[in-house]
């Protein structure tokens, strides 16, 4: 299987320090990696510069990829709509399999909520609205940092499906999660992040 | 980056600025102020208004434009769609011009296009309003792109505003000076290529650099 994300020994320095230890990493097309560690340990560091948010300080990271990234904030802007939300995505980047505006609202389960802003939207489901513009906007590599953050168990159902459904397009995941393991099949690749230096 | 994410940008920017309204009729309503109550305050004689004419729309225009700089990209970091730039390992330096050019069009060319109006209410004479236009349409973008800077060297401070004025105000005094001195010399019949060609010039540096050391500055303060 084709590697499709790779890092080799790569750490990210904040202030001339290493943010966590080094790390070696290597997702493979229908693979998935799922980050641990305490609090602080540097998961969403090591994800976005997984993502190339981040330029590593030392090691390398090579993606062999399109990578959809979605962060805490799961990018959406409040004062526009569902639909318009997904619509940018869309064209911000095109790709011939994307699903259509509709069909991803529903996949996520926020079928005729198309015109709602998302300002008025839960955490949840803006979280929700988030998974849809995995889908509006297909790419190979999905970092997701705490998909499973403010959703209930319905909607982490959601995200186990759509992590099945891309793995089995061969696509790669690496996510970051707390307490809930993601439930798919074949079982996930982990990795535990440790902070460079141990909090006295 | 291609092409199709510039256009998604510049529209949904667009669309973000018809959606705030108010605020972003904002720095229009501050030139008209201006333009309103400096009169009421120093006199309304048609003498002393035509000599300060191209100084106070001139002023009005900048501070007109510092108003919205805090928010440029603010929203977009604290929402998580600054860093989407960056997904991948690019260098967005076209999508930032992109944001810099929509900064221009909402703050920049609603103020050029009521100048004729301001001018006529300041008794500017008819001679010098071709100059007061070509001044703004040199000058407003530098003002939009070197606080576009400013904004984004400041992102990653508390109350980044004041220091924001204060790294702004140094750096658009010759655009002041230059644009100022154009309308004026029109004013008198002498003639105002150089101040014009000064402001051009002062443009295109501005538009060569800024795009990638505003990329620069904003990405320091993703990390």
């Amino acid at each position: 299987m084709r590697v499709l994300l790779s890092a080799q020994q790569a750490t990210f320095s904040r202030a001339g320090e290493p943010v966590f230890q080094p790390v070696d990493i290597e997702v493979c097309g229908g693979g998935m990696t799922v980050i641990r560690g305490d609090n602080g340990a540097g998961k969403t560091t090591l994800l976005r510069l997984l993502a190339g948010i981040l330029r590593p300080s030392s090691g390398r990271v090579t993606r062999r990829a399109g990578i959809s990234f979605m962060g805490h904030g799961s990018a959406v802007k409040s004062e526009l709509t569902c639909r318009e939300n997904l619509d940018f995505r869309r064209r911000f980047a095109p790709s011939r399999s994307g699903m259509d505006t509709s069909a991803a609202l529903a996949r996520v389960g926020l079928a005729g909520h198309g015109l709602r802003p998302a300002i008025t939207l839960s955490a949840g489901q803006k979280r929700r609205l988030g998974l849809a513009c995995l889908l509006v906007a297909p790419t190979a590599i999905w970092i997701l940092d705490e998909p499973y953050a403010s959703l209930d168990d319905r909607g982490c159902g959601l995200v186990d499906e759509l992590l099945a459904s891309h793995l089995g397009r061969d696509g790669a995941v690496v996510l970051s999660t707390h307490q809930r393991l993601p439930q798919v099949k074949p079982g996930a690749q982990q990795l535990v992040v440790k902070r460079f230096r141990a909090l006295s | 980056m291609n092409l199709n994410a510039m256009r998604a940008l510049l529209l949904r920017d667009l669309r973000l600025a018809i959606r705030h309204g108010g605020e972003s009729l904002m720095p229009l309503i501050f030139l008209f102020a201006v333009i309103i109550l400096v009169p009421l305050g120093i006199g309304p004689g048609p003498n002393l208004l035509s000599s300060i004419a191209p100084g106070m729309i001139w002023v009005a225009a900048l501070l007109a434009s510092l108003l919205p700089l805090e928010q440029l990209f603010r929203p977009d970091l604290d929402d998580g769609t600054l860093e989407q730039w960056w997904v991948g390992g690019r260098f967005p330096v076209s999508l930032v011009g992109i944001r810099l050019f929509s900064h221009w069009l909402v703050t920049g060319v609603p103020v050029i296009a009521f100048a004729p109006l301001a001018a006529e209410m300041l008794y500017l004479p008819d001679g010098a309003l071709p100059v007061l236009l070509a001044s703004l349409l040199l000058g407003t973008p530098i003002l939009s792109l070197v606080g576009g800077l400013a904004a984004a060297l400041t992102l990653g401070t508390n109350r980044g505003s004041v220091l924001l004025s204060i790294l702004v105000f140094p750096i658009v005094v010759p655009v002041l000076i230059f644009a100022t001195g154009a309308v004026s010399a029109a004013a008198d019949d002498l003639p105002a290529r150089a101040h014009l060609g000064l402001l051009g010039a002062l443009l295109i540096l501005a538009v060569t650099l800024v795009p990638l050391t505003a990329t620069a500055a904003l990405r320091l303060n993703i990390e």
